[in-house]
């Protein structure tokens, strides 16, 4: 453990002299409706607010998702309870879509929810080490919610530019149409990183700062790393992004010419801001996605995760090298052939940290003693679809075939394999596995497993004919196919995507039953009902206000499963040398 | 049905390879990933009395099982990254004599083909310029040019393996030789407002004859429209790409 001597927490533990700022609103638990459930400076509420405003985002995002595949199935017919989709409209709703979906929903839930949930407790805090930052930053993010949201209803409706804002499409409302959509999308899409910023410095002072005494950078588990090293990847990765979305707004309304060629700019320059942080923000959700699956197999499998320092360095590795793919987004965009070669290398090496760390979870079940909870069934199903996703990248990394794929629905189908693992089977894989914590109570696992398999079948319904329809060259955000003769004979596979997105939302629904019947009738859990090692697991359900009744030592790794000699088969990081859970 | 539209250019069947060349490497991965991660879930599921095995991945006699597969990946994509690059080259470095040039402008929505006329210069007097159809012989190397009026479009003929984005300020340059007589969709393949839905244009592929035929039946006409309306009613372009 030499090499890690320079990561060690300093003797005192922070958490002896709080800051003063906070020390007294967390010493004393807070009075009144308001002060507990809206302006809560404490790091479990605001997880809670996170994670219930991303998953309201994502039952809108998922219902703009329906209207577009019910019009696409059935091009002549009304949506039912939409109404017509005229070609405007159907641009508005895959830009927003794209938006709600990336932006207002996987970084919510996965650093908003899960980030601020987890990272104290893991670590053995009180808190975040700024809870009014904390606060602020949640706020903030509403804030952009409502404008983004408020946005569908302004004149012109919401921005029809796609989720990537393209100018000159997007600067000039003459091209676009949208008088106030377009403004209103960058000014929410800004806000919330605004927010995500503020929780990313929080997050890695928090990581970094305020560990509990004994508790070395590589006893951290696996999540609080993967926390850390997507806000390390968000913080540097989001300047350009902002620089660029200001640029944007100011030729937009201020008449300056940045990507305008009429008056000396280039729409190239927005590409490069954009997808600068556009890649890297693949991994910001990605990570804390792998995060979740880290802590859960090693649970459900009673054993180790294999190979703890190597996925902590390939997940660095896997940071580095996120900076620079972002050129493949634009393989024809008329970059210097040259460039697009070395991007190409660079997208196609990425795959070899990224398997590391996904063999290192398959390996973690070898002779584990599985038990196949609704959790783990997410968590297991995460990687499995996660591998299609990560393969399908390697054709649209290849500069070559990415001529031919570029922009058709191979594309979308790729993405979407890549991103719904990670999102959504990470995000519910983690709600199973924490809800308890989080509310005291169990959710039903019957319901639990009867959710997994529908979402896993019709993930797979959905997205697995779009690759079909991309090697045959149907283009991806065109309203109407009956205009290509010949795309005719693809209508099958549409109308199967259509039906598999039915599918998937019907899925959700023993979820939603679950998630809130559970809060009245679910089982009372106790303090630690899956017997799993980490920090958070060894204080009550849910954790009062502090978290920790004194300061918890920590002696060991998060993965002590299943150690030969002794009963139990887990190790509490917490648990004294000698004594037995 | 055919997976793939038919491929008619010199170097889609190159594309082509490249797609199945990585499908068939990452094919091979999938399967055992896939396969091995059913294997252990279903053989190590929890029995009653047996107890996990404590494997914790520490030292290369364990994490050589993962690095070692991982080397032989980083070998596969630079396979890969060769193969792709070899293609890519083609298309993009080794640009052979043209013997046609086309300026080929995108607009909200349909596309401006420029054709040099009797006199096989671009930019001359007699140049045709029609929307939305453009006209090339079979077996020549044709060297295109693609700008935008507006906003961002994309020059896509999926037969071709073909797809450029026309992009306002640039001219960016690429090339084709069409092996495969016959009329093949233009698509916009870059979200360009309203109707980039319905902007689409034709691609004749003709045979020498047939060319020649087209050009002296255009000679004398006037270029109609150089600034062609929105299309309104949607028509279905024909294309070679089923037959």
């Amino acid at each position: 453990m030499s090499e890690a001597n320079i990561l060690d927490p300093p003797l005192d533990p922070p958490q002896a002299a709080p800051p003063t700022a906070h020390a007294g609103a967390h010493d004393d638990a807070p009075h009144g409706f308001w002060s507990t459930y809206f302006f809560s400076t404490d790091h479990k509420h605001i997880a809670k607010q996170y994670l219930l405003t991303g998953l309201c985002m994502a039952v809108i995002g998922g219902l703009l998702a329906h209207v577009m595949r019910m019009h696409l199935a059935f091009p002549d017919r009304a949506v039912p309870g939409f109404g017509e989709v005229p070609a405007g409209t159907y641009n508005a709703l895959i830009t927003m879509h794209g938006t709600i979906m990336i932006f207002f929903v996987a970084m919510p839930v996965l650093l908003g929810g899960f980030g601020n949930f987890l990272i104290p407790l893991m670590i053995g805090a009180r808190d975040m080490a700024f809870p009014r930052l904390n606060m602020m930053s949640y706020w903030t993010f509403l804030v952009s919610c409502v404008i983004l949201i408020g946005s569908f209803f302004v004149p012109g409706g919401a921005s029809p530019a796609g989720w990537t804002a393209y100018p000159p499409l997007s600067a000039n409302v003459a091209y676009s149409g949208a008088a106030w959509g377009v403004p209103l999308w960058i000014a929410a899409v800004a806000l919330e990183f605004v927010a995500f910023l503020m929780g990313g410095i929080n997050f890695i002072t928090t990581a970094i700062n305020l560990r509990a005494p004994g508790m070395k950078m590589f006893d951290l588990p696996m999540m609080v790393w993967m926390q850390l090293v997507a806000s390390v990847i968000f913080l540097f990765s989001v300047g350009p992004l902002v620089a660029g979305a200001v640029l944007l707004l100011l030729d937009r309304v201020a008449g300056t010419g940045f990507y305008n060629p009429g008056a000396g700019g280039d729409p190239l320059l927005y590409q490069h801001l954009f997808w600068f942080f556009g890649h890297p923000e693949v991994y910001v959700i990605l990570l804390p996605g792998l995060g979740i699956v880290a802590e859960i197999l090693p649970v459900f499998a009673r054993k180790p995760l294999f190979g703890y320092r190597m996925v902590v360095y390939a997940t660095l590795a896997t940071g580095v090298l996120s900076f620079i793919v972002w050129a493949h987004h634009q393989f024809v965009s008329g970059i210097d052939p040259r460039l697009a070669s070395a991007f190409s290398i660079t997208t196609i090496l990425i795959s070899v940290p990224v398997a590391i760390t996904m063999f290192a979870f398959v390996a973690t079940l070898w002779k584990g003693a599985i038990e196949l909870k609704a959790a783990m069934l997410f968590a297991i199903g995460m990687v499995g679809v996660f591998f299609w996703g990560g393969v399908t990248g390697i054709i649209n990394g290849s500069a070559a075939a990415d001529i031919y794929v570029h922009d058709t629905y191979f594309v979308v189908a790729h993405f979407h394999y890549a991103l719904i693992p990670p999102v959504f089977f990470s995000l519910f894989a983690g709600i199973y596995y924490w809800y308890p914590k989080m509310f005291g109570r169990r959710l039903n696992e019957t319901l639990g497993k009867i959710h997994f398999w529908g979402t896993f079948l019709f993930v797979n319904v959905t997205f697995m004919p779009m690759f079909g329809l991309g090697l045959r060259g149907y283009p991806r955000r065109t309203y109407d196919p009956r205009v290509f003769a010949h795309l005719g004979d693809l209508h099958p596979l549409q109308l199967a995507a259509t039906l598999g997105t039915i599918g998937l939302l019907l899925s959700q629904i023993p979820f939603v039953i679950n998630f809130f019947g559970s809060l009245k009738w679910g089982a009372v859990a106790g303090k630690n009902p899956w017997r799993a090692n980490t920090l958070e697991w060894s204080v009550p359900s849910p954790p009062g206000h502090g978290n920790f009744d004194g300061t918890p030592v920590v002696y060991r790794g998060p993965y002590e499963y299943s150690l030969p000699g002794g009963d139990a088969d887990w190790l509490p990081q917490d648990l004294a040398p000698g004594r037995t859970p | 049905m055919h997976l793939m539209p038919v491929a008619a250019s010199s170097y889609a069947g190159d594309i082509d390879r490249v797609m199945w060349v990585i499908t068939l490497i990452v094919g091979v991965w999938f399967l055992a990933a896939e396969g091995i991660l059913l294997w252990f879930t279903f053989r190590y599921r929890k029995k009653e009395g047996v107890r996990a095995a404590y494997v914790p991945g520490k030292g290369f006699r364990q994490t050589g099982w993962i690095l070692i597969p991982c080397v032989a990946i980083l070998l596969c994509d630079l396979a890969i990254d060769a193969f792709g690059e070899r293609v890519w080259d083609t298309i993009k470095q080794k640009v052979p004599p043209a013997q046609l040039q086309i300026g080929v402008e995108g607009r909200q929505w349909a596309w401006t083909f420029t054709h040099p006329g009797k006199d096989g210069i671009l930019g001359s007097p007699d140049d045709i310029v029609i929307p939305n159809e453009i006209h090339v012989p079979v077996g020549v190397n044709v060297a295109f040019t693609v700008s935008a009026a507006d906003c961002l479009h994309s020059f896509w003929v999926p037969e071709l393996r073909l797809k450029q984005d026309a992009v306002p300020g640039r001219h960016i340059q690429g090339w084709f030789r069409a092996t495969r007589p016959g009329s093949y969709g233009v698509l916009c393949a870059e979200l360009c407002g309203v109707a980039h839905g319905l902007m689409r244009g034709t691609l004749y592929v003709d045979t020498e004859a047939d060319y020649e035929r087209w050009l002296a039946s255009r000679t004398g006409v006037q270029a109609v429209a150089s600034q062609p309306a929105p299309q309104t009613a949607p028509q279905t372009a024909k294309t070679g790409g089923k037959s």
